[in-house]
């Protein structure tokens, strides 16, 4: 498994700072670590007291809008793909950056397919644990494989209309 | 009709290249079919039961004379030299070879087309009514919409995985030839009180199992508003839809559990945070879409068209062409001139690559080089002027392509069926073939008049059985093919679902049946009264009795 995020300067293999803590687990007492959604609605106060980053993941059944309260508090959210053709998260994503303007790092986990990088990309996601040995060469291989873009997302990235009207 | 611009081409080129290295990858062994799967179904391509089929998207329904050489070219060059045109305006190629799938893309973006969501759960190849820009009592040409949804729809990063496919259909005319209400999203073009035109919004229409006729959750829309609304339906969906059971997935479902006042409350409450967003269409780009759809330059012509009158009057075949096949233009002196695909014992919606060529020059010759695919699996010249009719019935006669059996009964739908498809449970191609046998005798046909028979070779209902006035449902009894018949079914602006009569039959008794269903409709009806209006008059129980009354 290796974790890559995306950078202005190119995907690179970061280190994953962020323990997992399973449903009923003790909360460690250092770290950062990242917690269910249920598990930081019903202990929020206790888990911002802590000085070490926050991380909260979302199956993808769950919506964010509960954590919106929260998000300026919060250091990672990650989105959960179950299978790669469950795809809930990108909705997720897209209401997490664009209506909740969450600034944070924002993960994709699970079933992620190296051909749906360049659609997390455009739908907010900024890192990616991918299952591959290669992941990074594939990750190169496939972002920017089509240059052109016709849906304004809030990744900013000037659509067609936007061209055509010479307004980017 | 609209021509790619530069962002149009570079789209396409990227994505054939990008496809085509995913097949070099296969191809080498660095991806297992399962995993190729997705990549492959993300751009048309089906493991069927013999082959691979590659759906070919045609926008719209809509093609120049350049695009069907290009089909013609491709069926002879990587095919068995014919293809076959769908339900959903698009073209199968049943036979190509893996490795030269990219080819045949590429070929294709030559002449600005693709196979890009063709297939997969995802926004498919948006439909319209074939004689948009032709037909008489039009809003608008719907097809500056639909190539407006089909740019935004193309790649759209947060909808290409979807809980099910999902299909839009838009119409502008009173006149329902796109079957909205039967799509996931029906777009009608309507005028609100100022006289500004926009569109009524249907959801959770569809065929396949369970059948719904879609609900009204916006009686009018902006034109400017249309991607921010859609944009709102699509998110709702993708995060409500059913993931559970892909028998329960479709929109439909979820409008009709959660019911419609609900989901379009939900739908309002989304759009309501994007209506103001870019989304918003901008005029000029509104504008410039809009000028692809200007119309050809038709010339000033008579009302009157001696020739055509003549020759009606002294030749019984191509009366009947003009009967049946031709309909009439919104400009005075011109006809839309329909080609059947259905000639007498073959598979509906075929066309060798012949044909295509031929349909290619008629289309040069009498038809401004414009050609539009129907949901019916026929084809159109939509734009031939009347006083032309004798010499463009001549030429397709000879090309075997006048059958003049528009909107009769073995003008039949019929999907690929156990034939071609990994999903059916029985064959369709060889009941339409023995039905077009069995009906054959023209004058009969015309007594019978307008009869839409509709099959499909299992509840999937490409073969869109449930509206049809006679459906036939291929279904696996024991092993074994049967046939389920319904009755009273339409796709048009009175919509409305089939019945099932009872208990199916065997291959060679559904013939029969048919015959005697029709044999009831022309003893109950009432004088020039069409099959589906004797059947809501009399309903079903004098067919049921002819039926299954002697066994």
């Amino acid at each position: 498994m290796a974790l890559i995020e995306s950078r202005t300067d190119g995907p690179a293999i970061v280190p994953d700072r962020y323990q997992r803590v399973e449903e009923g687990a003790a909360i460690p007492a250092e770290g950062a670590i990242l917690v269910s959604l249920s598990r930081f609605l019903a202990e929020h106060d206790e888990l911002l007291a802590r000085t070490a980053p926050l991380g909260v993941w979302l199956a993808s059944k769950e919506t964010p809008a509960s954590l919106a309260p929260f998000l300026d508090r919060i250091a990672l959210v990650a989105l959960d793909f179950p299978v790669f053709s469950d795809g809930r998260a990108f909705s997720s994503a897209r209401l997490l950056r664009e209506r909740f303007g969450y600034k944070g790092q924002l993960r994709a986990i699970g079933d992620v397919l190296c051909e749906q990088l360049p659609f997390m990309l455009r739908s907010g996601f900024d890192t990616f644990e991918m299952k591959s040995l290669r992941a990074l060469e594939e990750f190169r291989a496939v972002v920017g494989e089509v240059r052109v873009v016709y849906q304004p997302t809030g990744d900013g990235r000037p659509t067609a209309i936007d061209r055509r009207l010479g307004r980017r | 009709m609209y021509r790619y611009d530069e962002y149009d081409h570079e789209l396409v080129q990227d994505r054939v290249a990008q496809f085509r290295r995913q097949v070099e990858r296969r191809l080498a062994g660095e991806l297992t079919e399962d995993q190729f799967r997705p990549l492959r179904l993300m751009n048309g391509l089906y493991l069927q039961l013999h082959a691979y089929m590659l759906r070919i998207a045609i926008p719209y329904g809509t093609l120049d004379s350049r695009q069907m050489r290009k089909l013609a070219f491709i069926a002879r060059r990587y095919d068995k030299g014919y293809g076959h045109f769908t339900t959903r305006q698009n073209l199968q190629f049943n036979w190509p070879k893996l490795e030269e799938t990219p080819d045949i893309l590429a070929e294709l973006a030559e002449v600005e087309m693709h196979a890009i969501q063709t297939s997969g759960n995802c926004i498919r190849n948006v439909t319209s009514d074939q004689f948009a820009g032709a037909a008489e009592g039009e809003i608008e040409d719907p097809r500056i919409w639909c190539e407006i949804i089909r740019q935004w729809s193309t790649l759209h990063p947060e909808f290409s995985f979807l809980p099910r496919k999902f299909k839009i259909a838009v119409t502008g005319s009173e006149q329902d030839r796109a079957a909205v209400k039967v799509h996931d999203i029906g777009l009608i073009m309507r005028r609100d009180g100022s006289g500004q035109a926009g569109f009524e919004v249907i959801v959770g229409g569809g065929l396949g199992r369970p059948p719904f006729i879609g609900t009204t959750i916006r009686k009018f829309l902006a034109k400017e508003d249309l991607l921010s609304y859609l944009e709102a339906i699509l998110r709702v969906y993708n995060q409500l839809g059913r993931r559970d059971n892909k028998y329960k997935a479709r929109i439909k479902v979820t409008v009709h559990e959660i019911g419609a006042e609900e989901f379009k409350r939900l739908v309002d409450l989304e759009w309501a945070e994007i209506k103001d967003s870019t989304l918003k269409l901008p005029k000029a780009e509104m504008d410039r879409i809009a000028r692809h759809f200007e119309p050809p330059a038709f010339r000033a012509l008579s009302k009157r068209a001696q020739a055509t009158d003549a020759r009606v009057a002294s030749d019984r075949d191509f009366a009947a062409f003009v009967r049946h096949n031709v309909g009439p233009h919104k400009v005075a002196g011109y006809a839309i001139a329909n080609i059947s695909l259905k000639p007498i014992g073959m598979p509906p919606g075929d066309a060798t690559a012949e044909q295509m060529d031929l349909v290619a020059d008629l289309a040069d010759e009498f038809s401004f080089g414009e050609i539009r695919v129907t949901h019916a699996q026929n084809l159109v010249l939509p734009h031939v002027e009347r006083e032309r009719l004798p010499a463009l019935f001549d030429r397709l006669a000879a090309g075997g392509l006048a059958a003049s059996n528009i909107g009769l009964l073995s003008d039949i739908i019929a999907c690929p069926g156990l034939d071609y498809c990994a999903l059916a449970n029985a064959r369709s191609i060889p009941i339409a073939e023995r039905l077009t046998e069995r009906f054959a005798d023209r004058d009969r046909l015309e007594l019978i008049g307008e009869l839409q028979i509709k099959i499909s070779g299992c509840i999937n209902a490409c073969g869109h059985h449930h509206v049809g006035h006679i459906g036939i449902l291929g279904v696996d009894r024991k092993g074994e093919e049967h046939y389920q018949i319904q009755l009273g079914g339409s796709a048009s602006e009175d919509a409305a679902l089939g019945k099932i009569l009872g208990r199916g039959f065997s291959a060679d008794e559904v013939i029969d049946v048919v015959e005697k269903i029709v044999d009831t409709y022309l003893e109950l009806r009432i004088q020039g009264e069409a099959f589906i209006d004797t059947y809501r008059r009399v309903g079903q129980d004098p067919f049921k009795e002819r039926v299954y009354g002697a066994h």
